[in-house]
């Protein structure tokens, strides 16, 4: 019974854990090895877990905003949800509630909301399922008002979806679909790089006036942790971040790779002298290419990276008009760090996904170039 | 409530013992890790109806809100997913095609109420109102057609045949109930006396189009008539409606939606979407569904295998009736208690309405390499909807010949000499050879409306990138420049002319 019952305990403590992935679950409650050794003795170091290929770094804790917690990316996104339904005087189960499983019909459906003026957040529950919504989105979202003469729109309307590499999601739990809606004129997509961004980057989603895909990367979901605000608060969308100024290179990249491109910036420093500007893009349809064009003029040097494959891309985009815009400012061929041209691998992920040593080798071989 | 498990206060037979107990958050715990994001699942429901819902719910109380009461001393199904018996005879169920639901009507072929009292007991004036929605429909159908014909406009589609579906079931509606259309409804709008300057403008892109001469013919839409404006892609307004729907619910606004699609439509995936969602989430709306026997060259037997839209409502839990889609009193009655029904309750109706698509699908088209003129000579000459009402009007004594014909004088306004317009080869054309078959109703106001459209500008350039968003993106008001600029020096290979300044 005493092995039961702390048989029990040990499992309810790994869900307690509440770790993403069942080996991290294992680890994170403090396994004792032996237990684990006699399963995987032969192969224990290949199957020790991954480590993430990026660190989380929160930015400074805001003053401007009034008091602050301490909370991860989702907390700070059901924060955004919790102020902007305060909004709204009517209760009820009837304002937040399950659907059938149709995304086609989610997304329509928050669109008809939409359109009687109402705001409609709709959720897919992963970025890679969003593609029977497809049709909706880019033939009906986008182009309500303008098909219409202004006369409708459905600007109230949101989708928010977990997007990007988790570690362990695979083909259909992996994807970062930006680039399909980027090439859509109507809608806005933001991608936010943790959960201070987050909140107010939805903020603003929710409450600007045309409909609005919101890509949460959902590795950062418990991974980011810094303070928040608790009252509401608008980040603007179309506004890119330069977070770290710099002179030689400009490195852009958006959601989870800003943390990785930081660090190469830190590696580049470190061990080459060199001094990059680091820019988070933010809202990748409209984006600011002033911004980014601005940094590219002053260093002369363009990496841009993103898990997406790397044909068509959004990086070919900023490539292309970077490349219009300074072409005379540019020392070397602009950089690209993507993931390959192939569905989003399971147990290859380490090898396929954009990391700093990767960058740190483009951003190298531009310096020399 | 139907379909979820186990209740907090269920009457578990099993002893409450300790062991018992211990066991069951063991087995609930390894449940739990190994489905962390759906509950229980199937591996815990064994579990539980061993070892009973009592002790389990004193583990997770939070899980057990909204259950139903579990008895495990019956042999009844405890499925979640369906309230039924069981059966031990080994039977499929029959879609029952062959003599499907029946077609509900009021009137015969020939006018005449069948059941008194299904008689709406319309005052004249409401239904001298149909008739005149409907032939003025007609003659602006005849006029745009051949406008297009002769290359005025680019594109059009008639509603021959489809007027009864469009007025009986708008004539239903409050004026703030809101419409969402496909695109051969246009005899609501005409209903909701929208004037035919704006149909023209549409049709024609002119500066007085409130669509800013953005979309193809036919594809209207006004605010002010609670008509949100037509899409082109079939069955995207579906669930939308829906939507609509269950906002209006939320407001108490006592509004119904209606959403109006053909029998071809139905088959898309939207459908499905919308009309599950309507039930699932208890919204109030109208699906209307005008099965004319064709999507485009597609007749009805190779677009579905079942016993046509209606038969499918039950299937999601939605009420639904076939009607004679001809018959305007039919459609009013159905559509109108509909409605009562759909607020009063907050449910989604399904209405099938049979007719028949008289026209060819659009100016792109022609019904006769797939259909025999016969067919379509029937439907014309037997079983019009217009047809039908006037013989209605005639026998009622509210109509005559004598009123006919002062209805299509009375339309034609006066006009201070022949009305003509200029041809594409620059010549004056008189306004009666315009259409190569006589129209025959309220020619001339749609005529006067025809001739302003051609004569009117076509709105400024710019606007190809206003509204795109609310606000215009920097990098559009770069393109919209850019494209100023290439006029000016490339102007004259533009219709610049045509186009207001």
């Amino acid at each position: 019974m005493a092995a039961v019952a702390a048989f029990a305990g040990w499992l309810l403590r790994l869900r307690a854990a509440g770790a993403d992935g069942p080996w991290r679950r294992l680890c994170g409650a403090g396994l004792s090895r032996g237990f684990l050794q006699s399963a995987s003795a032969y192969g224990a170091a290949a199957q020790r877990r991954q480590v993430a290929h990026f660190t989380f770094q929160p930015d400074p804790e805001p003053v401007e905003y009034g008091q602050t917690q301490k909370m991860n990316l989702f907390q700070a996104v059901t924060s955004a949800l919790d102020n902007s339904l305060a909004k709204d005087p009517t209760a009820g189960k009837d304002r937040v509630f399950n659907t059938p499983l149709c995304e086609q019909g989610i997304v329509g459906f928050g669109i008809g909301i939409a359109v009687t003026g109402a705001t409609a957040i709709a959720e897919i529950q992963f970025a890679d399922y969003i593609f029977p919504a497809f049709d909706q989105i880019v033939n009906e979202a986008a182009k309500y008002r303008y098909r219409s003469g202004d006369l409708f729109n459905c600007g109230s309307l949101t989708i928010r979806s977990p997007w990007g590499c988790v570690g362990h999601g695979a083909l259909y739990h992996s994807q970062s679909p930006e680039a399909f809606f980027a090439h859509c004129p109507g809608i806005k997509v933001v991608v936010p790089r943790s959960p201070f961004q987050a909140k107010g980057l939805l903020l603003s989603c929710i409450e600007d006036k045309n409909p609005c895909i919101f890509f949460e990367p959902k590795i950062l979901y418990r991974a980011a942790v810094e303070q928040v605000p608790v009252e509401p608060y608008n980040i603007p969308l179309s506004q890119a971040e330069v977070i770290q100024e710099g002179s030689d290179v400009t490195l852009v990249a958006w959601g989870t790779q800003v943390h990785v491109i930081r660090e190469v910036a830190a590696m580049a420093q470190e061990k080459l002298g060199v001094s990059c500007e680091v820019i988070d893009l933010r809202t990748i349809l409209p984006w600011d290419v002033d911004t980014v064009c601005k940094s590219v003029i002053k260093t002369g040097r363009l990496l841009v990276s993103h898990e997406a494959p790397l044909t068509g891309g959004f990086a070919s985009e900023i490539s292309s008009t970077v490349q219009e815009e300074c072409f005379l400012n540019l020392e070397a061929p602009i950089s690209r760090v993507c993931g390959y041209d192939t569905p989003f691998p399971h147990i290859f992920e380490p090898f396929y996904i954009p990391d700093k040593w990767k960058c740190y080798d483009a951003l190298r071989k531009m310096i020399n170039y | 409530m139907k379909g979820q498990p186990l209740s907090r206060r269920g009457e578990g037979r099993i002893s409450e013992g300790w062991s018992a107990k211990m066991a069951m958050a063991v087995a609930v715990a390894v449940a739990r890790v190994w489905r962390p994001s759906r509950g229980l699942g199937r591996t815990g429901l064994p579990l539980l109806r061993l070892l009973g819902a009592r002790g389990l719910a004193r583990f997770h109380p939070h899980r057990w809100q909204q259950q139903q009461h579990f008895s495990s001393l019956d042999d009844k199904p405890q499925f979640p997913g369906a309230s039924a018996e069981f059966i031990d005879k080994l039977e499929f169920i029959q879609p029952n095609v062959i003599s499907g639901i029946p077609i509900y009507r009021v009137m015969d072929r020939q006018g005449q109420i069948i059941n008194p009292s299904e008689d709406p007991h319309l005052p004249q004036e409401k239904v001298l109102k149909f008739y005149k929605s409907m032939t003025l429909l007609n003659t602006m159908d005849r006029i745009l057609y051949e406008s297009q014909r002769q290359g005025r406009i680019s594109f059009y589609m008639t509603n021959y045949g489809e007027e009864g579906t469009h007025v009986g079931s708008a004539a239903a509606l409050d004026d703030t109930d809101l419409v969402f259309g496909q695109y051969r409804e246009a005899g609501v709008l005409m209903y909701r006396d929208y004037p035919l300057e704006l149909f023209m403008a549409q049709c024609y892109g002119n500066v007085s189009d409130l669509g800013k001469g953005r979309q193809m013919p036919v594809h209207y839409g006004c605010r002010e008539r609670h008509f949100v404006t037509i899409s082109s892609p079939l069955a995207t307004q579906i669930p939308q409606a829906v939507g609509a729907a269950y906002a209006a619910k939320r407001a108490n606004a006592n509004r119904v939606v209606i959403c109006y699609f053909g029998e071809g439509a139905a088959s898309e995936g939207d459908a499905h979407a919308g009309f599950n969602f309507a039930a699932t989430l208890e919204c109030p709306i109208i699906f209307f569904c005008r099965n004319n026997g064709y999507a485009i060259s597609t007749p009805t037997s190779e677009q579905y295998r079942g016993d046509g839209i209606a038969a499918r409502g039950p299937g999601y839990g939605i009420l639904s009736i076939r009607v004679d889609g001809n018959d305007v009193f039919a459609v009013y009655n159905a559509t109108k208690e509909a409605r009562r029904r759909a607020v009063a309750e907050n449910q989604p109706f399904l209405i099938e309405a049979m007719t028949y698509r008289i026209g060819h699908h659009s100016t792109s088209d022609d019904s006769s390499a797939y259909r025999s003129v016969d067919e379509v000579n029937y439907w014309d000459k037997q079983d019009h909807p217009i047809s039908r009402l006037r013989h209605h009007l005639q026998s009622r004594g509210w109509w005559d010949d004598e009123q006919e014909k002062a209805w299509r004088k009375q339309s034609r306004k006066k006009m201070s000499g022949p009305s003509s317009f200029i041809s594409e080869e620059g010549y004056w054309v008189p306004a009666s050879e315009v259409c190569l078959r006589p129209c025959t109703y309220s020619k001339c106001s749609v005529m006067e409306a025809f001739e302003q459209a051609e004569r009117k500008l076509k709105p400024n350039p710019s606007l190809i990138f206003s509204d795109v968003y609310q606000e215009m993106p920097a990098q559009l008001r770069k393109q919209q420049e850019s494209l100023a600029r290439h006029l000016q020096t490339y102007g004259e290979h533009y219709p610049l002319d045509h186009f207001e300044k």
